[in-house]
């Protein structure tokens, strides 16, 4: 027999499913906000001058990019709370998801970096600006432009990983819709709906992202 | 001359990269408005001499006093030290550089490339920027490409903005190297020419060139160097004329075209 799809019972809690979908567009924001400050601190001092700045940015992307992400958002939503540090579990998948963000952003950004003239590095320190100022009105800069194209990758791939939220009961969207197949039996249904909003929001933050690229000049 | 004190004096100036000794003892002076070439062939760290007076370069031995200022380092307790990063900046930016590939902020405009210093080093507000950017862009005769990027520019074009930009911060003296070494053949004159117009209104140029003629009509001294040493240090008529050492007779030999 046959399995007929039926889509009643699912549109009945779709408001179930969009706000999971703006729960997990919230989380990875956050996530995202805060792994480009850690990438971006991180980057710089992974070409900066301290020996122990290096090897501390060695450590964070080599130990973050060997755990996978379930791994460390059980860890630090089991682990933080014996260590005397009480978060909420939005709070602890923020920060865990941050953390895994900023290892993958270091790497991108460093990248980005890495293509940045030497020469005109050079130019801005000719004309008297400190390395301080030179990194935040030169390199920065262009190191963005041309961390642009991987960083929508970046961006993507993290709010895809705000499904996993989903292990430490935060109603987003994976969530919602396993709820709603455990209460309504419709198994197909459920994950073709849920795909489908998937899909459309990556889709939405990448023509996003690709606007915003062709607003930057072509270098 | 009114001014007894030069505005450049290095002395004994030693640079070694690793085992290379590049510069083994330089000697030269520079006084105010005068513009001097240095010539010779590659290798013959002309190049690393003007990095060292910008103080791109470390330098391990020697003197380099801009208008009566020891620069790069300072001696305590007989002991040479590197100046901080603030120090060296500000010493920076007393010297403009030009460098042979441009090195525009290719995220900024032409009128941006030149605002930057103006803003952040010398601390004009954003009217005031605007405004000598723009003088300087018509000076070098890009006043109507100020908002463009330097990826919409040619590379005379791109090479007039740099010096705009070097030229805007007032510095007390101008090092430009091989500033035409990477242009097309029909944009090297379009740059010589605003280098020498330049020269004319009394700028201090120190200048390192491949430019033969270029040398002889701009400069008042010319200054060959050879394997770290400055072997000739005459005007260009002397130069170019008899030249009395036959390294240089060698060198002019073959650059000849």
């Amino acid at each position: 027999m046959g399995y007929t799809l039926q889509f009643g019972a699912i549109w009945a809690s779709f408001d179930k499913l969009m706000s999971g979908l703006a729960i997990g567009l919230g989380l990875a924001i956050a996530a995202v906000a805060i792994g480009t400050c850690f990438g971006l601190l991180a980057a710089f001092a992974s070409v900066g001058l301290s020996r122990i700045g290096r090897m501390i940015v060695t450590c964070y992307v080599m130990v973050i990019r060997n755990l996978p992400l379930l791994v460390l958002v059980l860890l630090v939503y089991f682990a933080l709370p014996q260590a005397g540090i009480r978060l909420d579990k939005y709070e602890s998948f923020i920060g865990a998801l941050a953390l895994y963000s900023g290892a993958y952003l270091t790497e991108v950004f460093r990248a980005g970096l890495t293509a940045v003239p030497k020469g005109v590095v050079e130019a801005a320190r000719a004309i008297g600006l400190t390395r301080i100022q030179t990194n935040v009105f030169v390199t920065a800069p262009i190191m963005l432009r041309n961390a642009l194209p991987s960083l929508g990758n970046t961006f993507i791939g993290m709010f895809k990983d705000s499904s996993i939220a989903a292990a430490i009961a935060i109603p987003e969207l994976t969530f919602q819709a396993r709820k709603i197949n455990v209460d309504t039996f419709r198994v197909v249904e459920t994950w073709i709906v849920a795909s489908g909003l998937y899909i459309a929001a990556c889709f939405a933050i990448a023509s996003l992202l690709r606007r915003l690229e062709r607003r930057f000049p072509k270098f | 001359m009114e001014n007894v004190q030069p505005l450049l004096e290095i002395r004994g100036l030693h640079k070694h990269f690793g085992s290379v000794e590049v510069l083994k003892g330089v000697d030269l002076t520079l006084r105010r408005g005068e513009v001097v070439s240095i010539i010779g062939s590659s290798g013959s760290g002309k190049t690393t001499l003007l990095r060292c007076v910008n103080l791109l370069e470390e330098f391990q031995d020697g003197d380099i006093v801009l208008d009566g200022e020891t620069i790069g380092y300072s001696i305590v307790n007989g002991r040479r030290h590197r100046l901080r990063d603030r120090e060296l900046s500000r010493q920076r930016s007393m010297t403009g550089m030009v460098f042979q590939s441009f090195n525009l902020f290719p995220h900024l405009t032409a009128a941006g490339n030149v605002m930057l210093g103006l803003r952040k080093v010398r601390r004009f507000g954003k009217e005031e920027a605007r405004s000598i950017a723009e003088r300087w862009l018509s000076r070098v005769g890009l006043a109507s490409r100020s908002d463009h990027y330097p990826s919409q520019l040619s590379g005379g074009q791109q090479q007039r903005v740099a010096i705009a930009r070097a030229l805007a911060m007032d510095p007390k003296l101008v090092l430009l190297d091989e500033v035409t070494s990477a242009l097309d053949p029909e944009l090297v004159q379009e740059v010589l020419n605003t280098v020498k117009g330049i020269a004319d209104d009394g700028a201090t140029l120190l200048i390192v060139t491949h430019e033969m003629r270029f040398a002889r009509d701009v400069s008042h001294r010319v200054v060959f160097m050879d394997q770290g040493q400055v072997v000739e240090d005459a005007p260009p008529a002397e130069i170019f004329g008899n030249s009395r050492s036959q390294r240089l007779a060698e060198f002019l030999r073959n650059t000849r075209t």
